[in-house]
């Protein structure tokens, strides 16, 4: 096993490690937020997705490529959009509920 | 390493520190929204900072593939409805995972393509990668086909199920094994990617709608794994580090809700679970349920000093929660306080039904986590049910031999007096009969939500 697949591991347990930390902290009430964002996050496939798409090796590998490209292009720019509207809306502070005359 | 790479590793740098604090900033709902805000920021330095890559030469491809990405994703940021958040994000799971799949296909495909040989590490990698990339896609299909409706919510099941599922992941991973001891075995590589797709189809398929939460959960967590294998086979960190990140949110996610289900950790890892338990439908309905008329309700709840209402799906289902903050203006326009109960499986997926409330302008100080609001209940004039049934069945406090038994559970029965809004006499989702209905402190208000709450609201104004 080389030295970089070991380095990777680490970082893997330590990136692994930070996001448990990180997300025991998220209340309940912003879990679907959550999601949404870190479906946003994860679409950073695309800068594996962008490589492939754009290497021009062999045909059937710039097809799939750009195939991908789309889809994780898809997430980041319908993930953090929705997340932005739904975070919008838990800042309660600016809006407060309509009231109606006595 | 020259210096385009480099600037290249410094955006993968800036976006991982900024994805950290985005997901940090979380934590609190003042800060959440411009933490998020950077970590969009972070992304497009990341793709910026790809984009100049040496090994990109052709762009004609990239551009189409990002075009039509941000064609198709721009409706699904702002035109999909809060309601539909549960198949919005399991579908955008199969998105994510397709990626992750094609990407260890191409990868795959071009190391036989120009004959060179293929590292066990890598291949070991690339075999992760498309077995949880292919089994995440065809899981979140059937998932997201089941929440929005075109395939039947209920659970499909057959005999010799789990040993069928057993068998197929085993030889899955006997793939797996294969590919790693000899990685010319082309056969053995497209033959996983088949695999892994029929066990997300044979794994989801047989589990019930009301599961969903706990499905979506582990399939976030599945493509996060996806991603992450992807960043190990193309050696690179912001992959394995955003992988890690996204599985490990969905892993925590899939204990938070099978807890707040009462499943067992071990069921959900290997989404062995899923048969709802076949109750008793209707069998207890001679015994009497209090009704109440809206006008008389009204009366109650105008004048009462502190209201829970606890909403579940059926208030999603029909669309009631705007008329629901509507009452509450009307109660706490006479001086009363109106707080919100929410269990954390309330909805479809973790967190939905705050969403739901959000959307309708209720204050998020106003709802209130289960554990927190439990200790109130005793102190609470009214609680309030809409459309929930299972999350406020005392059975699953009293009763050992009741399929719920041991499922934490909002204790409505503690307050003073309960009016519960049902559809129907009917039993819950799990078939189970609820001993709350029957207590002498609850009032039923039979009809649809929104018709009940339109009724209460115009008593209400009326007073």
């Amino acid at each position: 096993m080389s030295h970089t697949s070991i380095a990777e591991i680490y970082i893997f347990i330590l990136a692994a490690f930070v996001g448990y930390q990180v997300i025991t902290r998220v209340p309940p009430l912003l879990h679907t937020p959550l999601m949404s964002a870190t479906n946003a996050i994860s679409g950073i496939s695309l800068v594996g997705s962008l490589v492939v798409a754009g290497r021009d090796e062999n045909a059937v590998a710039s097809v799939l490529g750009v195939i991908a490209v789309a889809c994780a292009t898809i997430n980041i720019v319908g993930g953090f959009i929705i997340t932005d509207r739904m975070l919008k809306m838990f800042g309660s502070r600016q809006r407060p509920p309509t009231k109606e005359a006595p | 390493m020259t210096a385009r790479e480099l600037i290249t590793d410094a955006t993968y740098l800036v976006a991982s520190v900024l994805f950290i604090l985005g997901l940090r900033s979380l934590t609190r709902p003042e800060t959440a929204r411009r933490g998020m805000q950077l970590a969009a920021f972070g992304m497009l330095a990341a793709i910026c900072g790809t984009l100049m890559h040496h090994e990109i030469v052709s762009y004609g491809g990239v551009l189409v593939g990002l075009g039509i990405g941000t064609l198709i994703g721009w409706p699904l940021g702002t035109r999909v409805a809060m309601t539909a958040m549960p198949q919005r994000i399991a579908i955008s799971h199969l998105f994510g995972a397709l990626a992750a799949t094609l990407v260890g296909v191409a990868e795959f495909y071009s190391h036989r393509h120009a004959g060179e040989p293929m590292p066990r590490g890598m291949m070991g990698a690339l075999a992760f990668e498309v077995l949880f990339g292919a089994l995440t896609v065809s899981g979140s299909f059937v998932a997201f086909g089941k929440l929005q409706e075109l395939l039947p919510g209920r659970p499909l099941t057959f005999r010799g199920q789990n040993v069928m599922n057993v068998s197929l992941f085993a030889g899955a991973v006997a793939l797996g094994a294969l590919l790693v001891a000899e990685p010319e075995t082309a056969w053995a590589f497209y033959a996983l990617v088949g695999l892994s797709f029929v066990i997300g189809f044979s794994m989801v398929l047989p589990i019930g709608g009301a599961d969903m939460p706990v499905v979506v959960s582990l399939l976030n967590s599945y493509a996060g794994l996806a991603a992450s294998a992807t960043g190990f086979a193309i050696g690179n960190n912001v992959l394995i580090i955003c992988g890690a990140l996204d599985g490990a949110s969905g892993f925590l996610l899939s204990i938070l809700m099978s807890k707040a289900m009462n499943r067992s950790f071990g069921n959900v890892l290997f989404g062995a679970f899923g048969a709802a338990p076949a109750g008793p439908r209707g069998a207890l309905e001679e015994r009497p349920m209090k009704a109440i008329s809206a006008e008389d309700a009204a009366a109650t709840l105008a004048f009462a000093r502190r209201v829970v209402v606890v909403p579940g799906y059926g208030l999603a289902v029909a669309q009631a929660q705007q008329l629901t903050r509507e009452m509450a203006d009307q109660i706490e326009k006479r001086g009363g306080d109106v707080k919100y109960a929410i269990h954390p499986v309330a909805g479809r997926m973790p967190g939905h039904m705050n969403v739901l409330l959000a959307e309708a302008n209720v204050q998020y100080e106003k709802m209130v986590e289960m554990e927190e609001i439990n200790e109130h209940f005793s102190s609470v004039d009214v609680a309030v049910v809409i459309g929930a049934n299972d999350v406020v069945n005392p059975a699953a406090k009293r009763d050992p031999k009741s399929p719920i038994f041991g499922m934490p559970i909002l204790d409505v029965d503690q307050a003073r007096q309960v009016f519960v809004l049902k559809r129907g006499k009917g039993a819950g989702f799990a078939g189970i009969d609820n001993d709350l209905f029957f207590e002498e402190k609850t009032s039923l208000i039979f009809g649809d939500a929104k018709a009940s709450l339109q009724k209460l609201v115009a008593e209400m104004k009326a007073l």
